[in-house]
């Protein structure tokens, strides 16, 4: 089979919450579309959204870039921020460092990043301080007709 | 069950999203949490919180939940209530506290 691949974009700004999850709410629409699995499709957004509520709670701006193949869907987020200074301690549950601000809005429990984890095939993330951060995630395509092979 | 016998049976308050009164209620999680609610909640489970900001209805449509509840009097931002009715995802209301309202939906679930 010839690999199609659907390529978006979407850019993001740190700092406003009302914005945040826009781009997920477009990727599912656009997702759904083709005939990927309503689970895979949920796994790929819920990543996504927490990886757009850091961009606005921690970074300046962001691009995220999809790349829809016939077998994977790829995700890209990549920051220009602060970056992170201890990834291992910023993916452990419960870790922190979100303002009083953000966790009266109910943020800031430490569970972002490991939400991303657990709904990616694979999850890569990197980070430098004073640049940013990109997180890499790959979820592989369950095709809705394929179900049951 | 559906949210409509739930604001029925239990008094809710419809604050917005009335075409999606129809929707099928089952089980529900009580957090105030976001990401806990993100990692934890199931697909038609009723929410009960009272953060009523716009992040609330974007987790809501990402998890296809079924409805809202916003205890202790809360009620939704004004962009929340909107988005609410975009997604057809009901935002109810209640006077009373998490315990309770979790309690009796809970009551009314496990007698269906
Ligand atoms: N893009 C980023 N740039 C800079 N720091 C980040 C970024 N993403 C995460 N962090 C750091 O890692 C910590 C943990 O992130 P994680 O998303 O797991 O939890 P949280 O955002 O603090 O809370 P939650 O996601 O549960 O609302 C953050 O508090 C922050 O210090
Ligand atoms: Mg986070």
């Amino acid at each position: 089979m010839v690999e199609e691949t659907i390529s978006l974009q979407y850019k993001i700004d740190g700092g406003d919450f009302k914005k945040a999850g826009y781009a997920s709410s477009q990727i599912k629409k656009r997702l759904q579309k083709l005939n990927i699995h309503p689970k895979v499709i949920k796994k790929i957004v819920i990543a996504l959204y927490e990886a757009e509520i850091n961009v606005v709670a921690y970074a300046y701006d962001a691009v995220i870039r999809i790349e829809i193949g016939n077998e994977t869907v790829k995700v890209k987020i990549k920051d220009n921020g602060p970056g992170i200074q201890d990834i291992n301690q910023a993916m452990e549950k419960g870790y922190s460092t979100a303002s009083s601000k953000i966790r009266e809005m109910g943020f800031g429990a430490g569970m972002g990043l490991s939400n991303m984890k657990k709904n990616s095939d694979k999850f890569d993330i990197k980070s430098k301080i004073n640049e940013g951060t990109e997180i890499n995630i790959i979820n592989y395509r369950i095709n809705i007709k394929n179900e049951n092979n | 069950m559906k949210i409509i016998d739930l604001v029925n049976k239990l008094g809710l308050e419809i604050l917005s999203g009335e075409n999606g009164l129809n929707r099928t209620v089952s089980g529900g999680y009580t957090s105030d949490l976001l990401s806990d609610v993100i990692a934890n909640a199931q697909e038609n489970n009723i929410w009960i919180t009272l953060q009523t900001h716009k992040n609330v209805m974007a987790i809501a449509s990402l998890k296809d939940l079924a409805a809202i509840i916003l205890i202790n009097g809360n009620k939704p931002e004004e962009d929340t209530r909107e988005q609410s009715n975009i997604e057809n995802i009901p935002i109810l209301g209640t006077k009373g506290n998490a315990f309770e309202t979790s309690a009796k939906i809970y009551e009314l679930l496990n007698n269906e």
